[in-house]
């Protein structure tokens, strides 16, 4: 139903939660309560994502082809069956990149135009 | 775990497809989280995290649904286009007209009156206490002692609607005003626009003449100049100062009032209790119920009775909301005229059903795809209901433009008699309607297809080689759907056809006079300069003798008041050593004077005896032609000429005999009762009495020409302004438009039923046309077999057509029952037309027949022309 764009900067500038989530998810698959975890670990507690905006962020993610879920599980000690571990596409790798480079020379001009942060 | 079952009722805020894919994961969360919290405030702050949480988030995505329904829906009715066009149609004809239906009906009926504190103004009115209680209007005297007498009010005033000549701002003009009492003006809570309004000492007998002028007056007549206020104007020769102007949205008695003036009651006004012509207006005391003013004032009235048994005999007093009053006749019309409006959107909604579902079928297929790649019932349902509301809403725009457009011939529905504007205005509440009746539209026509659509989806539709057929339940759903449409559209055929039908008969009867080459006018004779009966006669003489002159010219004369123009003027009628045969209700007659030639102008045809005549004048004896009617009530059999009458304060000689006209109009007189117009009884312009006797003076030309009115009246204006300058013409008019307009608010009837009957009509073919269609489309397989096997095109066609003759019969046999309903509740309006009126059920029938034969020949066609090779191999 949703053909997705295939060209990475037709979603830039990303939402900050999905941007979040697709780091997240950079190494490892992950199921939604542990993206939450990675996430606030990432940025010393400081974005704790909440249930709502993590599930309808990975629900667009899905249609727009930057996640998918996952079917293979991890040995079934480790596991609760109510998870859905998720996985980020190639596609998705890419977006994250061309966000990276957006935001990487936003930082450029920025620091150019005189606005570097202090001690750095 | 009662929190998170808290939450999860919580969740219910999402979309069900959404709950089901996250749900469990995001209850898990929750619960870490509460289990993580420390102390009651953590708890709390959680919770008050997870419903900010829920509720932004559940919008979010609910808007993300909605988002790609809406882009699939366009994207999907981009693809079918003749589905949506007719889809579009349906829904804005069906919300156009109950909108326009609803908006006039709630403006005429519901609507409170632009006044303040409306509820408790009311009308006082006299009224017998016998003979169906006739309602009247007031005697100077009896007003003013009921409003002496009563306590239920807080203030209490008179009025009297008035016709004015106006001179010295323009062309001389005849203009409608009302003459009020101080009260009166006050009490309806509205403030002039400029200036101020009479008080109590102007209301006073011969306190100076002052006017305030309508808005429309103002702008016409003194280009809106606000310096207007002090200046003089001339109204009948007599001069008034100009105190105030009303606002543009101010009409009071009626919509026509252009002026008002003070009431000035006359010592000698007071004398006869049984002269009257006051319309009584009260505003009720805070708490008073117009019930318990009734009660007050029939106390009065009793005692009113008891001190003048003679001119207060059986005289009561009826006190009566001013919203009410709307005559009967108007109320059933917009009620009946709100019926054929829903009439119409049940037609449209249902065929707007049988559109999507039909549609629903044929999509059988995509929608096992999706619910194969796991679209839940719940979106499929949300992604139809879409589809419809979103048809729904643009027919609901075109819909609510169509009414716009349709108010000016509505509005002629609007009695001239109110106190309101014509049109009503586009207010808020009229879009509010218009968007209720296409969010009920959009849900009602879409709820059955995608409920229907949404559980019945089996994958087996996905394998190749399944019939497209429908299933029988569709079937049946879909042809109780089409029944339901015809037998609608019957019941506003025999409705409009029966309204044709008493138009018809009303405009068939016979007036009594020719009208057709009969040009007319009003020169108002002004008083006092034209108080004197001989300047009458010589005005009279010169204007019709230069008239006659005129070539092409074939008669001219005056009356007092043509028929069907004013309806008053009845007087009794006393003979002398009459046995009482004829009983006292009965005697009666409306009084005309005329000059000579009036009769042969109009050609009421002289029966016996003579014309009244320039030679019949005060000095000599006083003369009579009366109708036939009124000869043979009185002298049934015998000659009438010669003999005498008492009538209008003085005894009569009959000298002719004429036909009977319709003076009081071609109906019964509105009262409900049927009655025809009464006796007429003609006197000679030189006979009238020298003094105020307003209403008899003749003033009404009639021209009998075989000049076009184009030529005729610059030449009637040139003769009129040679024997007096200073003398306006008002009320230029064809005699037969005077008899037409007697059957306007039939036309405009006919006109507005019988559009939606059109409208309703075309839908329901329509609405088989669809049905059928597709009832042959799949079965075009079935159609193949049989034709392979050996069956011949009739008997095919036969199929088809009796499938239709079905369904037409069934909703005609519904349909009728309930016309007859519905022409029993019209019966007032229907002119003695029986509801049963056989001609009107058998064309409605014909009609409804030959509408399901129209709806039902292309499908039937296609049915004939399917090819038994293609239709089997396409499975």
């Amino acid at each position: 139903m949703n053909t997705p764009d295939p060209r990475p900067e037709s979603l830039l500038p990303l939402p900050p939660a999905t941007f979040h989530i697709l780091m997240a998810l950079a190494e490892d698959d992950r199921h939604g309560y542990a993206i939450i975890q990675d996430v606030a670990a990432r940025t010393g507690g400081a974005l704790k994502l909440s249930a709502g905006t993590l599930y309808r962020s990975i629900q667009r993610m899905l249609e727009q082809g930057l996640l998918v879920e996952v079917h293979e599980r991890p040995a079934p000690e480790l596991d609760d069956e109510r998870r859905r571990y998720y996985r980020i596409t190639a596609f998705g790798g890419a977006v994250a990149r061309a966000e990276t480079r957006r935001l990487a020379d936003l930082v450029r001009m920025a620091r150019a135009s005189g606005f570097a942060p202090e001690g750095a | 775990m009662r929190g998170s079952r808290a939450y999860r009722a919580l969740l219910r805020l999402y979309p069900a497809s959404f709950r089901a894919a996250y749900g469990a994961e995001m209850c898990a969360i929750f619960t870490r989280r509460r289990r993580d919290a420390s102390g009651p405030f953590g708890v709390l702050a959680i919770w008050v995290d997870a419903v900010l949480d829920t509720l932004r988030n559940a919008a979010v995505v609910h808007w993300d649904i909605l988002r790609q329904d809406l882009r699939y829906t366009v994207r999907t009715l981009r693809r079918s286009p003749g589905f949506t066009v007719a889809a579009v149609l349906v829904a804005a004809l069906g919300i156009g007209a109950t909108t326009a239906a609803f908006s006039i009906t709630d403006h005429v009926l519901f609507r409170p009156l632009p006044f303040k504190d409306p509820d408790r103004l009311v009308g006082l009115w006299q009224q017998e206490s016998f003979r169906g209680g006739g309602r009247s209007e007031l005697s100077p005297a009896n007003y003013r002692d009921w409003k002496s007498a009563s306590r239920s009010f807080q203030s209490v005033g008179a009025l009297w609607t008035i016709s004015k000549n106006l001179s010295g701002a323009g062309d001389p003009a005849r203009l409608d005003g009302s003459a009020v009492t101080a009260e009166v003006l006050p009490m309806l809570g509205v403030q002039p626009a400029v200036g101020r309004l009479f008080t109590a000492a102007e209301d006073r007998d011969g306190a100076p003449l002052t006017l305030v002028l309508s808005d429309r007056l103002w702008r016409a007549r003194f280009a809106a100049d606000p310096n207007v206020l002090g200046r003089k104007v001339v109204l009948n020769d007599a001069p008034y100062l100009v105190i105030g102007v009303m606002p543009r949205d101010f009409h009071f008695p009626t919509r026509t009032a252009d002026f008002w003036t003070t009431l000035q009651l006359a010592p000698d006004d007071f004398e006869d209790r049984t002269d009257t012509y006051l319309q009584g207006l009260a505003r009720l005391r805070p708490g008073v119920s117009a019930g318990q003013a009734r009660a007050e004032l029939r106390g009065v009235a009793a005692r009113l009775e008891r001190a003048f048994p003679d001119e207060n005999a059986h005289i009561t007093a009826a006190v009566l909301p001013l919203r009410d009053l709307v005559s009967e006749q108007s109320r059933l019309l917009l009620v009946a005229l709100l019926g054929a409006s829903l009439c119409v959107l049940l037609i449209a909604c249902t065929n707007l059903a049988n559109l999507l579902l039909a549609r629903g079928l044929v999509r059988r297929k995509e929608l096992a795809l999706r619910t194969a790649i796991g679209a839940g019932h719940e979106r499929l349902v949300r992604q139809m209901l879409t589809e419809s509301l979103l048809l729904a809403a643009v027919g609901g725009v075109l819909g609510t433009l169509l009414a716009i457009g349709a108010a000016p011939l509505v509005a002629r529905l609007v009695p001239t008699s109110l106190p309101i504007a014509e049109v009503p205005g586009v207010d808020p509440r009229m879009l509010l309607v218009s968007a209720l009746f296409t969010i009920a539209t959009g849900i009602g026509f879409g709820m059955i297809p995608a409920l229907r659509g949404g559980r019945h989806v089996d994958t087996d539709s996905l394998r190749d080689g399944t019939r497209t057929g429908s299933s029988r339940r569709a079937e049946r759903l879909r042809s109780t759907l089409v029944v339901a449409e015809v037998a609608a559209s019957v019941v506003l055929l025999i409705a409009a056809g029966l309204l044709v039908r008493a138009m018809w008969r009303v405009q068939a009867i016979d007036p009594g006079f020719r009208a057709e080459g009969v040009l007319t006018l009003r020169t108002a004779l002004p008083l006092p300069r034209y108080e004197s009966t001989e300047r009458r006669h010589r005005y009279y003489s010169r204007v019709v003798a230069d008239i006659r002159a005129l070539p092409g010219v074939e008669n001219a004369a005056f009356i007092s008041a043509l028929p069907m123009v004013w309806r008053g003027g009845i007087w009794s009628v006393t003979i002398a050593g009459q046995a009482p045969e004829v009983p006292q209700d009965s005697r009666q007659a409306s009084l005309r004077y005329v000059t000579p030639g009036f009769f042969e102008t109009v050609r009421i045809p002289l029966l016996r005896g003579r014309d009244v005549s320039d030679r019949d004048t005060n000095d000599t004896s006083a003369v009579a032609v009366v109708s036939d009617s009124f000869a043979r009530l009185y002298w049934p059999g015998e000659n009438p000429l010669g003999r005498r009458f008492d009538f209008a304060l003085q005894e009569r000689t009959i000298v002719g005999v004429v036909g009977d006209v319709r003076v009081r109009g071609l109906e019964r007189d509105g009262s409900g009762r049927e009655r025809s117009s009464e006796p007429q009884v003609y006197l000679p312009a030189r006979q009238v009495p020298d003094g105020n006797i307003i209403g008899y003076v003749p003033k009404d030309l009639a021209v009998r020409s075989s000049l076009p009115p184009g030529a005729l009246i610059p030449a009637l204006r040139e003769i009129i302004a040679r024997v007096d300058p200073q003398q306006p013409i008002s009320d230029v008019q064809p005699l037969a438009d005077i008899v037409e307009a007697e059957t306007a608010p039939r036309l405009t009837q006919v006109r507005v039923l019988g559009a939606f009957a059109a409208i309703a009509f075309v839908l329901a073919a329509v609405g088989i046309h669809g049905l059928l269609a597709f009832t042959v489309s799949s079965r075009a397989r079935e159609i193949g077999v049989r034709m392979a096997l050996g069956a011949r095109a009739g008997d095919v066609l036969g199929m088809v057509l009796l499938r239709a003759a079905l369904l037409a019969l069934a909703g005609v046999a519904l349909g009728v029952p309930l016309a007859f309903a519905a022409g029993r509740g019209l019966q007032a309006l229907l002119a003695g037309v029986s509801p049963a009126d056989t001609a009107t059920l058998a064309a409605a029938v014909v009609l409804a027949l030959g509408m399901t034969l129209a709806g039902s020949l292309l499908p039937a066609l296609r049915a004939v022309r399917v090819d038994p090779n293609t239709a089997m191999r396409a499975e």
